[in-house]
């Protein structure tokens, strides 16, 4: 049975019908990716998936579990976690204070401070500026704030919005090699990207959207080498 | 995609600019030339006076400051201004009358009441009901009368507060009539009461009262920047005000903030109440209404949103109102107009007011 199902999801923004039947599954100790252009609905799964938006139809089931019937909160306490799109760094809390976000519903004072340590390790910058506020960290700096707080929530599951966006091209390279160790210990890892070059060498499996819809489905390796992704999403001819 | 408005501040360009200039310039002169005329030139009253002027606006300053944070603690999280704000005060005033009225029929010995044997236990009560009607009040208002317009336009949750305020006025008239009821503080508050301190020829009386409010509102305001700096309610608060969807991804629940700070808006409007009858002394079904507005000035000229803004702004309209007067030398009875001239003097001029900033991005 796979970790996250998502079956026939169809969601709205108000009369916009902006996913419209999108269906996924995701393996425990997976990298999965879903690449596509603009406005193609995969911020809108993801945002779909941990409770922000309300599916009008469809599934979303964690092991077993239908989340759709879960406020956001109580998804996030289930163990998904999702960095948002444009990092959502809360600019006038400090580093400490973001990360402690992370940890918010916790109660294992000792497991917090292992993540606490495992952030500082993974990421040593942060522990350089953990009395600076989030406002004042570079794009680069608020991306490590980002995925270290979310790491913070002890997720199973790690939802990842772009995290390539706006960084450059050297910091994607360490972001995404990041990304790639975090699932090694054993995070699964849903990932959003427009950078579909560097989304499918590091994902196992691939799903291109288009238009709300789930287009083309397939082994990353395989994705790379296929001609329609090639000439739409990797800028090839 | 969640719609993302900068609320820009209106940056007055060309001409206006001049025409702001030239009406601060004059306003300035003005008024320094009004303090040349009471102070050095025909000086209408003694240092006392003036000191007793002060005193009067510190003590009015820090109950205007500890319900305009209210107002600003919600416009921080939820972006509109709560109008009923000032009623709900008004309720917390009431809890604390009754609790004065009880323990002042009950005697512990036939001459003695409750009240005048145990003053600092009555006060202690009289603040705790206060402060559990008026959170309470706050607390049904968000769920009864905003919580089912969230995701609506901003205008309609600021109609629906109107329509509150005015209900919860109406039931008030209903439940205590329209009479002015007499706050029956414990002897030793006696209203007037005080140490008096001499200052050139006269004396100036510095009342219980008035001491009793400046540090129970200091005390307050103290926790309330404890709570808000260092809890992890606090932490939970600055988070959902700065961005609520981040909020509710790091396992937040957004609606019980909201509600514990519609709450904690609530208890310091019930102080806030029970300060107003003690120090003030009648207590009736719209003496929320001027308090609250004030408050909502102060919050504004201090910058809405921010609670050191607020503090500053309460106090700072406080000393204003009960300063202006004799400065400007007009009636004091247009202290009023001086408070709401205020208003719209900072709207004109510095819209984001004293600590105001420009709204991120993601908010809203």
């Amino acid at each position: 049975m796979p970790m996250l199902e998502v079956s026939d999801v169809h969601t709205y923004y108000g009369n916009i019908h902006a996913l419209n039947g999108i269906s996924i599954s995701v393996e425990k100790g997976e990298i999965v990716t879903l690449i596509g252009g603009n406005g193609a609905g995969k911020t809108t799964t993801l945002r779909s998936i941990v409770g922000l938006l309300k599916p009008r139809q469809g599934h979303i089931v964690l092991d077993g579990e239908d989340l759709t019937q879960y406020k956001t909160h109580e998804i996030v306490n289930k163990g998904v976690a999702m960095v948002p799109e444009g990092r959502g760094i809360f600019a006038r809390l400090t580093v400490t204070e973001n990360l402690d976000m992370g940890a918010y519903s916790r109660k294992d004072q000792k497991g917090i401070q292992q993540d606490l340590d495992r952030v500082y390790t993974i990421f040593p910058r942060l522990k350089e500026r953990r009395t600076q506020v989030g406002g004042t960290l570079s794009g680069g700096e608020q991306q490590m704030l980002a995925i270290g707080r979310a790491l913070m929530t002890h997720p199973r599951l790690m939802l990842l919005d772009e995290p390539s966006m706006g960084l450059a091209p050297l910091l994607v390279e360490s972001i995404f090699e990041t990304i790639r160790s975090i699932n090694k210990e054993g995070t699964t890892v849903l990932l959003v990207e427009q950078n579909a070059l560097m989304a499918l060498s590091i994902a196992d499996r691939g799903y291109v959207v288009q238009t709300g819809r789930i287009v083309l489905q397939d082994k990353a390796a395989a994705l790379r080498k296929n001609e329609m992704v090639r000439k739409a999403y990797l800028g090839e001819e | 995609m969640q719609q993302k408005t900068a609320l820009h501040v209106h940056k007055p360009v060309g001409t206006y600019r001049y025409v702001q200039i030239i009406l601060g310039v004059f306003f300035s002169a003005y008024l320094l030339w009004r303090l040349y005329v009471v102070l050095i030139a025909h000086p209408a009253y003694g240092p006392d006076t003036w000191l007793r002027f002060t005193i009067d606006g510190v003590v009015l300053g820090s109950v205007y400051a500890l319900i305009a944070i209210g107002y600003t603690l919600v416009y921080g999280i939820l972006f509109m201004i709560n109008f009923a704000h000032g009623d709900v005060m008004m309720l917390g005033a009431f809890g604390g009358y009754f609790v004065f009225e009880a323990l002042g029929a009950y005697k512990v010995s036939s001459s003695l009441s409750f009240l005048n044997a145990y003053p600092v236990i009555s006060v202690i009560l009289a603040f705790l009901a206060g402060m559990a009607v008026s959170s309470t009040a706050g607390y049904f208002l968000e769920k009864i009368a905003y919580r089912p317009l969230r995701g609506a336009p901003r205008l309609v949750p600021l109609i629906s507060a109107v329509g509150a305020s005015i209900f919860l006025e109406n039931a008030a008239q209903l439940l205590f009539s329209t009479q002015r009821w007499d706050y029956t503080n414990p002897a030793v508050l006696n209203r007037g009461a005080g140490w008096n301190i001499h200052v050139g020829q006269g004396t100036v009386v510095v009342t219980y009262t008035g001491v009793l409010t400046i540090v129970v509102s200091v005390l307050i305001m103290i926790g309330l920047y404890l709570l808000v700096k260092r809890t992890r309610l606090g932490r939970a608060m600055r988070a959902v005000a700065e961005n609520k969807s981040t909020a509710a991804l790091m396992g937040v629940d957004v609606d019980g903030i909201i509600s514990r700070t519609f709450i904690i808006s609530g208890v310091l409007a019930g102080a806030a109440g029970v300060m107003w009858g003690i120090h003030l002394g009648l207590v009736y079904y719209y003496v929320g209404f001027i308090p609250g507005i004030k408050a909502f000035t102060a919050a504004v000229l201090g910058g809405i949103g921010s609670i050191p803004g607020a503090m500053l702004g309460g106090l700072f309209l406080g000393v204003v109102e009960s300063l202006g007067p004799a400065v400007l030398g007009i009636s004091f009875q247009l202290k009023d107009v001086i408070a709401f001239s205020i208003l719209v003097l900072v709207l004109v001029f510095r819209p984001t007011g004293i600590l105001g900033e420009v709204l991120s991005e993601e908010k809203v």
